[in-house]
């Protein structure tokens, strides 16, 4: 089963800077693969690089997909860091 | 082989200890075709590892010296070397083409730095490009064996010798490993000499040399009193500037002993000396120098170690903490002076083809008031805690300093009627442009008193960029020119019955303080390092005596021969 969540992005840096940090670090701490869409292009959600690459911004829809043991658990974490830092509703 | 050349001395002391060479090492590299992949892919993975171990230690270094913000670009850098994505990619190159660690990570790191540069509606990214480049470098010179030094990686005794430091270099510096600086670049007034001598490191700059005449490891003599610089002395050259690093700790010593006590010429004239400060964080500088005011507060750090404008409340603290440290005795707050070589990433002003006569200071203030209206509450709110003075940078015209003082008591009326405590505060003008200078006695029936600020008045008098080192002979601050200009200012504010300071590097100069105490200046406001020695000095200066060479001076035709005035007049 994979768990998937959608978001639209509200901070006004996108997913720059801090965001994009904060994101990879949470998605790091589990074994299941992250990965971030956005306008048909998926990237792991635990490369700075990848996650830097798609240039999200302000108002971008993204989809957040987890697969693997601790699937609920990453998701969770990741809804957690984008409402606790005000990035996405 | 012992070797000698000489620089600029910027920074008091000597220092002598084994250099720490701060330039970037070579690193090209051939590209060569591989056979063992997993033994090419462990380098990687070595290099990554190390290369993540010298960026923690910076990391933590620049948490304690900068704060956790400044820090947050290592945080960034830490991520990039641990980068899945990245070293998956680094490897599936070498696997698939057979090349070496060094061309893959080259190949691989290019694509992303162009793909971030690429990205040109975008600041930020672009600023990325540039940390993949730094973390590249780092792993590159791990790959190739060689060391890419840092300062915030020095953990033994150093001369720190470099082309030039940045201020995020200085801020890395852990005074505990540093005993000496050299450059090749730079003057008295560069940023590195001003970091030297409030961090009291000697320092000899504008060498031209040193990066390439000292090698690492190598013993090196700092004379910041004189500017030499001996690499590899002989044991005998050793002894004699071991005793003279001893000599001018004693000194300072005895220097010590005047902490608390009044700034009074031999005849006992009573002057003021004062700090320059650009934080709250410098007061304890200030206050373990026995300074008796803080003549210049640059008020424009807080705005430049800010990423916002920052907020009238945000002012208000720093002030009134700074005003009340002063316990009662005067602080001298100059509102901003951004423009000319400081500048704001959150707040872009023009660019302009003469920054330096451009839009600045003052001329910004009464532009974009609202800006400077927030900076005057935050003043007026603080000036309830102690004396607080108010000066306005960049001063050409005598309206300029009427609209200024319009908006002040504009606020001031405001925040009366608001009901807030206030003091009274002193209004003055910072005297660095040739107009106002000449102009002095005009301005001094409508100020409460000058400060002159010599560093751009002599640039500004003299046409020529003191950061220039083409045109560096020409900051001649004994130029008769200069000291007629202060004598007026000066004159021209007692007449008046008005206060006259001075707050640029002149006010510390052992050349200069005779003659101003000769002329008569009030205040002298210096770097906190500079005042127990100025202090020291002036004990020793009849101010009769003083007068004489002042005019002797005003009478000279050149910058060398005050100089020779000075030095036959005051032993």
């Amino acid at each position: 089963m994979t768990q998937s969540k959608d978001f639209n992005i509200v901070a006004e840096t996108g997913i720059h800077a801090r965001p994009a940090t904060l994101l990879v670090q949470a998605a790091s701490k589990f074994t299941s693969d992250v990965t971030l869409s956005y306008q048909g292009k998926d990237v792991n959600l635990k490369s700075i690089m990848g996650v830097m690459s798609l240039g999200v911004g302000q108002g971008a829809d993204v989809t957040i997909k987890a697969e693997g043991d601790d699937e609920e658990a990453a998701i969770k974490a990741i809804v957690e860091t984008m409402e606790k830092e005000g990035l996405a509703k | 082989m012992t070797k000698n050349f000489k620089g600029i001395a910027a920074s008091n002391g000597v220092a002598i200890a084994k250099a720490y060479l701060l330039v970037d090492p070579e690193l090209s590299f051939e590209k060569t075709v591989i056979k063992d992949v997993t033994a090419e892919q462990a380098r990687v993975d070595d290099a990554l590892k190390a290369s993540s171990k010298d960026v923690e230690i910076i990391k933590t270094k620049a948490e304690q010296n900068l704060g956790a913000d400044e820090a947050q670009v290592f945080e960034a850098h830490l991520m990039i070397l641990s980068d899945p994505e990245m070293s998956g990619a680094f490897k599936q190159k070498i696997a698939d083409e057979k090349v070496n660690a060094e061309q893959a990570v080259k190949e691989v790191t290019d694509t992303y730095v162009s793909m971030f540069e690429a990205m040109t509606d975008n600041a930020y990214m672009q600023e990325r490009a540039a940390d993949i480049r730094d973390v590249t470098k780092r792993v590159m010179s791990h790959l190739l064996n060689v060391s890419l030094p840092n300062p915030a990686l020095i953990n033994e005794p150093v001369i720190l010798v470099s082309k030039d430091l940045t201020p995020s270099d200085t801020a890395q510096l852990d005074r505990q490993f540093v005993k000496g600086i050299l450059t090749d670049m730079g003057g008295r007034t560069a940023h590195a000499s001003i970091m030297a001598r409030t961090l009291e490191i000697p320092a000899v700059v504008g060498t031209d040399v040193a990066t390439k005449e000292v090698a690492s490891g190598v013993t090196v003599i700092v004379d910041g009193l004189t500017g030499d610089v001996i690499v590899d002395p002989s044991a005998e050259t050793l002894a004699i500037y071991e005793q003279k690093a001893t000599d001018y700790l004693a000194q300072r010593a005895e220097w010590a002993l005047l902490k608390d006590q009044q700034s009074v010429s031999a005849d006992g004239k009573h002057f003021t000396v004062g700090a320059n400060i650009g934080a709250p964080k410098d007061m304890a500088a200030v206050l373990n120098n026995g300074a008796e005011g803080v003549g210049l507060y640059r008020t424009e750090f807080l705005y430049m170690e800010s990423d916002h404008l920052p907020t009238e409340d945000e002012q208000f603290e720093a002030y009134k903490s700074v005003v009340e440290q002063m316990d009662g005795k005067p602080v001298t707050v100059r509102t901003m002076d951004i423009g000319g070589d400081k500048h704001l990433d959150y707040w872009k002003l023009p660019e302009e083809e003469n920054p330096f006569l451009g839009y600045r200071a003052i001329r910004i203030s009464l532009d974009q008031t609202d800006i400077f209206r927030t900076q005057l509450r935050a003043l007026i709110r603080a000036s309830a805690f102690g004396d607080l003075w108010i000066m306005f940078p960049m001063i050409a015209t005598l309206a300029e300093f009427r609209d200024a003082k319009k908006i002040y008591l504009d606020e001031r009326a405001k925040l009366e009627a608001a009901g807030v405590v206030m003091g009274d505060i002193k209004l003055g003008i910072m005297i660095e442009i040739p107009a106002a200078a000449v102009l002095a006695d005009k301005f001094a029936k409508e100020v409460d008193f000058f400060s002159i600020g010599t560093n751009d008045l002599i640039a500004y008098t003299m046409a020529a960029d003191r950061g220039n080192d083409r045109v560096a002979y020409l900051y001649q601050p004994y130029n008769p020119s200069i000291l007629r200009l202060i004598n007026n200012v000066i004159k021209a504010a007692h007449d008046e019955g008005k206060f006259v300071a001075m707050c640029g590097e002149m006010a510390g100069d052992p050349i200069a303080v005779p003659l101003l105490v000769g002329m008569g200046l009030d205040e002298f406001s210096m770097s906190a390092p500079s005042i127990l020695q100025t202090r020291s000095l002036m004990k020793k200066l009849n101010t009769a005596d003083m007068k004489l060479l002042a005019e002797k001076a005003l009478d000279a035709e050149t910058n060398d021969e005050v100089i020779a005035l000075v030095e036959a007049t005051v032993k």
